[in-house]
């Protein structure tokens, strides 16, 4: 199973998600983006992410991602 | 607001594609964006092919041309229809009325009543209320409900907020009285709070197009699009879907008293494909009863969707049977609204091109 980082630096190889708290706001995501990566987790860890969690805080850094993977594991 | 309307149907329903198709593949260059990207979002959004009109053509050129079709084909006679209801987002003027401006290329007759609704992505759930709402007039027997757009016209080429999903179309849908007496339950809110999440800033008599409301902006993302262009807000649209329509089939169905597997089919409108099918997982409804699939064939044409998803998925199996049919329409305003009806046997369902 990928890490999160290396699905983000799939989606955009240019940058280093560990350094950054913020993806959006440091402009390394766009909200297209989140919709691919969103995808890509789905895929990677076999699960559907709600429409409900599709929302930036969730997506800000890769402890808020690995928060709300986290979530549905235990579901 | 919950409506309830009984002894209503579609008998017919015809979609209107323009021939010309483009492809997601061909336009990527005028984004400003890396082709992978582009590709990767290709496949998850569901952007393929889709159908825009070439040069000037205008709302009612597609109509006229799918009313044209019908008479021609015997499937409507010119004075059949009593009232007619066009339903856009891109009129022909800003007056008079498109529905007038058909009315009169169409030579139809003056007893009648001719009525435009400003409405998109609801706009065929809008337009079909409506029509059964004059049909409780005894002099209307037969309603015309035609959802045209031409949104292209107005939208950036070098936006991939919008561009790749937009598509033109019309349909035209007939409505009149049935002797089926079944409830058809349906329900409608708005939130004009909302307002700015979809729109074309410029253009009306708020902020009149003028040559600086022409110019291309950044909007911090590498899109480019002017004033006078639609702009989505992408992230809040999709946020209003997901939070709202689910509640909204839920309440519509338990109001009817209805299962969800009771449902042959979720019509829904057709933004893309990624939002059909977090709607999808989120109600727990099979993929193979909610379409998803006209984005990637035609395009996103607002309130032309829903008929298309029809004429594409359901065309034969509608002339012949009745399904029990959920549809859902959600866009500019905010608007969302649904409907629980028996679908079926139509007198027809076509899908033509034009010209």
């Amino acid at each position: 199973m990928p890490e999160i980082a290396e699905i983000l630096k799939e989606i955009r190889p240019e940058f280093d998600f560990t350094q950054s708290q913020d993806f959006l706001a440091d402009g390394m995501l766009d909200s297209f983006d989140l919709v691919t990566l969103v995808s890509d987790l789905d895929k990677a860890y076999a699960i559907s992410i709600s429409g409900l969690d599709i929302i930036p805080e969730n997506f800000q850094n890769i402890a808020a991602i690995q928060t709300l993977l986290e979530k549905y594991r235990q579901t | 607001m919950n409506l309830l309307f009984s002894r209503r149907k579609i008998s017919g329903l015809l979609a209107v594609l323009p021939a010309h198709e483009r492809s997601f593949v061909e336009e990527m260059a005028n984004f400003n964006f890396p082709p992978a990207r582009s590709l990767k979002l290709k496949s998850v959004m569901g952007y393929d092919k889709h159908r825009l009109v070439d040069g000037p053509v205008c709302a009612s050129d597609l109509a006229c041309f799918g009313m044209e079709h019908l008479f021609a084909s015997g499937k409507l006679s010119r004075d059949d229809c009593d009232a007619l209801i066009v339903v856009t987002q891109s009129p022909d003027y800003l007056m008079p009325p498109t529905s007038s401006v058909i009315q009169g290329r169409l030579g139809l007759k003056h007893d009648m009543f001719c009525l435009d609704i400003n409405q998109g992505c609801a706009g065929f759930l809008i337009g079909l209320f409506q029509a059964f709402f004059l049909l409780e007039q005894a002099a209307v027997r037969k309603v015309a409900l035609i959802n045209v757009d031409v949104i292209s016209r107005r939208t950036s080429p070098r936006d991939r907020n919008s561009y790749p999903l937009i598509g033109d179309g019309a349909s035209i849908t007939i409505a009149e009285r049935s002797a089926d007496e079944r409830p058809i339950h349906a329900n409608l809110k708005m939130d004009g709070t909302r307002r700015e999440a979809l729109m074309i800033p410029a253009g009306g008599l708020r902020l009149p197009s003028r040559p600086e409301t022409a110019v291309l902006e950044d909007d911090g993302e590498n899109n480019f699009r002017s004033k006078d262009q639609l702009r989505m807000d992408g992230t809040a649209v999709f946020n209003f879907v997901q939070v709202e329509v689910p509640p909204m089939i839920r309440g519509l169905l338990e109001t009817a008293q209805t299962q969800m597997e009771d449902v042959d089919y979720f019509l829904f409108h057709q933004p893309n494909r990624f939002m059909l099918e977090k709607l999808a997982d989120q109600m727990k409804i099979p993929y193979e009863k909610m379409p998803s699939n006209v984005v990637e064939h035609y395009g996103n044409s607002s309130g032309v969707t829903i008929p298309i998803a029809i004429a594409h998925n359901l065309r034969q199996k509608l002339l012949t049977a009745s399904i029990r049919a959920c549809l859902a329409g959600f866009g500019v305003g905010l608007t969302w609204a649904s409907m629980l009806l028996p679908l079926g046997p139509l007198d027809f369902c076509d899908l033509i091109q034009f010209p």
